[in-house]
């Protein structure tokens, strides 16, 4: 009932198409009388046109006929059976939601007994176990592989799962909250607070704490700055804070990328990373087995 | 009487006619260089409008709209005034459709490319253009009809009744879709939201298939496969019953683009039953093309032209038992989103649509020309090379399609999907490549019959046909 705002529209819809499948039982019957003359070629109708274009005037074909009203049979029985008629929901009440939820929940009964399994045993336990880690990788392919990679090596913007690098804390459970619960990670922008050249100078203070040479004097003015404004998140020492997201800087990890020019980028323009969550979408077992995967994806000579 | 009212005007034929056979090209080989994208994306160059995003429109467009769409206009401007028996209704307005309908598809290939588009499949145009195909539209209805009203024959021809309702239900079809509101001069929002705009969408792109490239080219059809084998047309009832009941199923068959999607389920079913049911009137053309030759099937033999009209009916008549296949719920739970249905739309493109175009337009050169074609031998090659060519393209295109459908749904032992879509796009690779080489073959042979046609236009000058009186009843 809810497709339409009064039964004027469901009754609109019926007339057109019982008048219509009438009209075409008519069209046929009308115009399925008289047979082949004996001679086995019908009459032209008289008609000329252009010279030489006339018509004849052969009898429906009974095969041709026959098809067609099976369609309508077939028409006819379907809009009976299955909802098509406006408001009427059909001899079986079927519903495509219906048929989704009857399928979903047959899936759950066949493989739930198996997610739940793994669900009741530890990540770390469960990412040294070969069946589960094939049934992770499957999920892996599948769901994640997209924006981290076939290869789980991540992408500019989305992280590298293998080089034991975290921006969310290395525990099981922090994964399995980045899987279920997603995260985004911003970056505010910050061209308006330090203009050009605060934004060069603080780039070249961040590449002084992963280690690299830079002009010293520029880095100087840039941990004055970098102090004001990074180290609140990225905390003094640039080693970063897991619990916000906000990447360690002393390393040479880069999510989006480490060049001079794409670190001003990042200060000036800022970032939002954004990790979907899958609870809804999984379930909690999935997702279980997917942070166990991803776990020993940087375990795996553990 | 002057000569104004004792000659056909053929000019305006001449021109859609000669365009058709540019369009094809232009149409084509845009077909071509995207399918090459899909088995090498090193194609697109790194150039913006030379991806695959804003080709294909351009494809599209190019092909249905340019190429088609000139043949239908040649077609129906010559087939009108000769079943009429009069010269066309106002030739000057029919000079305003050419130019205007060539301004809308150099439109197409300025902004298409460049990256305007209203987003709607088969109706990318923006707004401004919009407003001109209506304006050529109600001008081609005006001639059209204008002709039927001073015809010197009481009886309307069959063809013209298909040529008719194409240019009816083209114009409502047209206007309801693209109705928009305009943000500036190159953008514009659709009326509708949600899955009514899914559904207007649906309801116009499935009868753009169903009265431009079906009851036009059935038009087509009616008038130059007759007039090539020199046969009476076979069941004036059967067509009389197959084009009433095309006209009325063909209006519901829209929702079968949308199943298993928000669309409420009895707007699907309905869309299902009514696919169903347009099978017998689809096949009706089909049957009365066919049968018009019986009685003369040794001309197949030798009359390359003929080949192609029959082959193209054939064509048509696979399609329309593959659509109502395809439009079943389960079977389209399998064919939906791959393959399956480009093979499908192709079948019907290349074997139907471009096979009666260009039958019609071998058959309509010389004689606006006043000449013979310069080479039969040069349509024979054509026609084989073409033909390769789509059963090349249809049937890597079905076998990519349901394998692509069959991997999407295996299921491993413990309910995970057992290929990822990479995999699927993998395993499509070989069958990108043969349908690129069934593609390059049709565009080869389309440039054959340009030689060919280009030949036969510099022996001939421009024929200014006499009306002959028409026939007298009996």
């Amino acid at each position: 009932m809810s497709d339409f705002n009064s039964e004027f529209w469901s009754w609109f819809i019926n007339i057109i198409v019982v008048g219509g499948i009438v009209w075409l039982i008519y069209l046929l019957r009308v115009n399925s009388k008289g047979t082949l003359p004996p001679s086995g070629e019908a009459e032209a109708t008289g008609h000329v046109w252009d010279e030489d274009l006339q018509e004849l005037n052969t009898p429906l074909p009974r095969w041709w006929l026959v098809m067609f009203y099976i369609t309508i049979v077939y028409g006819i029985a379907y809009l009976i059976i299955y909802p098509g008629m406006g408001t009427f929901k059909g001899l079986l009440g079927w519903t495509s939601v219906g048929e989704y939820e009857a399928e979903v929940a047959a899936a759950d009964a066949t493989y739930g007994p198996l997610y739940e399994k793994f669900q009741k045993q530890d990540i770390a336990v469960l990412a040294g176990d070969d069946n589960a880690m094939k049934t992770g990788e499957r999920l892996y392919v599948n769901y994640c592989s997209v924006c981290h990679g076939s290869d789980a090596r991540g992408a500019r913007g989305f992280p590298n799962l293998r080089d034991n690098d975290w921006l969310y804390g290395d525990e099981p459970e922090n994964i399995k909250a980045s899987i279920m619960y997603g995260r985004t990670g911003i970056m505010p922008a910050w061209q308006a607070s330090l203009g050009d050249e605060g934004v060069a100078q603080v780039a070249d203070y961040v590449m002084q704490l992963s280690g690299r040479s830079v002009n010293e004097a520029e880095a100087k003015l840039g941990k004055e700055k970098y102090a004001m404004f990074c180290a609140g998140c990225h905390m003094p020492e640039g080693t970063g804070n897991q619990a916000l997201g906000a990447p360690d800087l002393t390393n040479n990890t880069w999510l989006y990328g480490g060049s001079p020019a794409m670190i001003k980028q990042t200060i000036a323009d800022g970032r939002t990373g954004r990790m979907p969550a899958h609870n809804e979408f999984l379930g909690e077992a999935k997702v279980h087995i997917l942070a166990a995967y991803i776990y020993s994806l940087s375990h795996e000579s553990d | 009487m002057n000569d104004e009212t004792m000659t056909y005007e053929y000019k305006v034929v001449r021109q859609f006619a000669i365009m058709t056979i540019v369009w094809g090209i232009v149409g084509m080989a845009v077909g071509v260089l995207i399918a090459s994208q899909m088995a090498w994306p090193v194609m697109n160059f790194d150039t913006p409008w030379l991806s695959f995003g804003r080709l294909r429109p351009l494809h599209t467009n190019a092909v249905v709209f340019a190429f088609g769409g000139s043949a239908l206009f040649a077609c129906s401007y010559y087939v009108v005034q000769r079943t009429c028996h009069t010269r066309l209704f106002a030739p000057k307005l029919a000079a305003f459709t050419f130019w205007g309908w060539m301004a809308v598809i150099v439109s197409a290939v300025v902004t298409l490319p460049l990256g305007y588009t209203s987003s709607k499949e088969y109706a990318e145009l923006e707004w401004p253009i919009d407003i001109l195909i209506t304006l050529v539209w109600v001008s081609f209805a005006v001639v059209f009809f204008g002709t039927i009203a001073k015809r010197r024959v009481k009886h309307i021809y069959v063809a013209n009744w298909f040529f008719g309702s194409f240019i009816l239900t083209v114009a409502i079809l047209h206007l309801v879709n693209s109705a928009a509101i305009p943000v500036s001069w190159f953008k514009s929002y659709s009326a509708y939201a949600g899955v009514q705009d899914a559904m207007v969408q649906w309801w116009y792109g499935h009868n753009a298939v169903g009265f431009f490239l079906t009851a036009g080219f059935l038009g087509i059809m009616y008038y130059f496969l007759p007039k090539q084998a020199e046969r009476p047309v076979y069941s004036y009832r059967l067509s009389v019953v197959h084009f009433w009941a095309l006209a009325f199923t063909y209006i519901w068959a829209g929702p079968h683009h949308l199943h298993y999607t928000a669309l409420p389920d009895w707007t699907q079913s309905l869309g299902m039953v009514f696919s169903l049911i347009l099978l017998a009137p689809s096949w009706g053309g089909m049957i009365n093309g066919i049968m018009t030759l019986s009685g003369a099937w040794e001309k197949l033999r030798s009359d390359p032209i003929l080949k192609f009209m029959i082959v193209s009916v054939s064509f048509y008549g696979m399609a329309t038992f593959e659509g109502p296949m395809m439009a079943i719920k389960t079977v389209n739970a399998l064919s939906h989103y791959t393959d399956w249905t480009i093979g499908h739309v192709h079948s019907g493109a290349l074997g139907w649509v471009a096979f009666i175009s260009i039958g019609a337009m071998y058959y309509l050169i010389p004689r606006l020309f006043g000449t013979e074609i310069y080479s039969k031998k040069l349509i024979e090659t054509h026609f084989w090379i073409a033909t390769i060519g789509i059963v090349l393209y249809i049937t890597s295109m079905w076998i990519s399609g349901v394998m692509q459908g069959l991997m999407w749904r295996a299921i491993n032992a413990d309910g995970t999907l057992t290929y990822s879509f990479v995999e699927s796009v993998q395993a499509m690779h070989p069958f990108y490549i043969v349908r690129f080489l069934g593609g390059l073959m049709f565009l080869i042979g389309m440039l054959i019959m340009a030689y060919n046609v280009f030949k036969t236009v510099a022996k001939g000058k421009p024929v200014e046909a006499v009306i002959p009186a028409p026939a007298a009843e009996h």
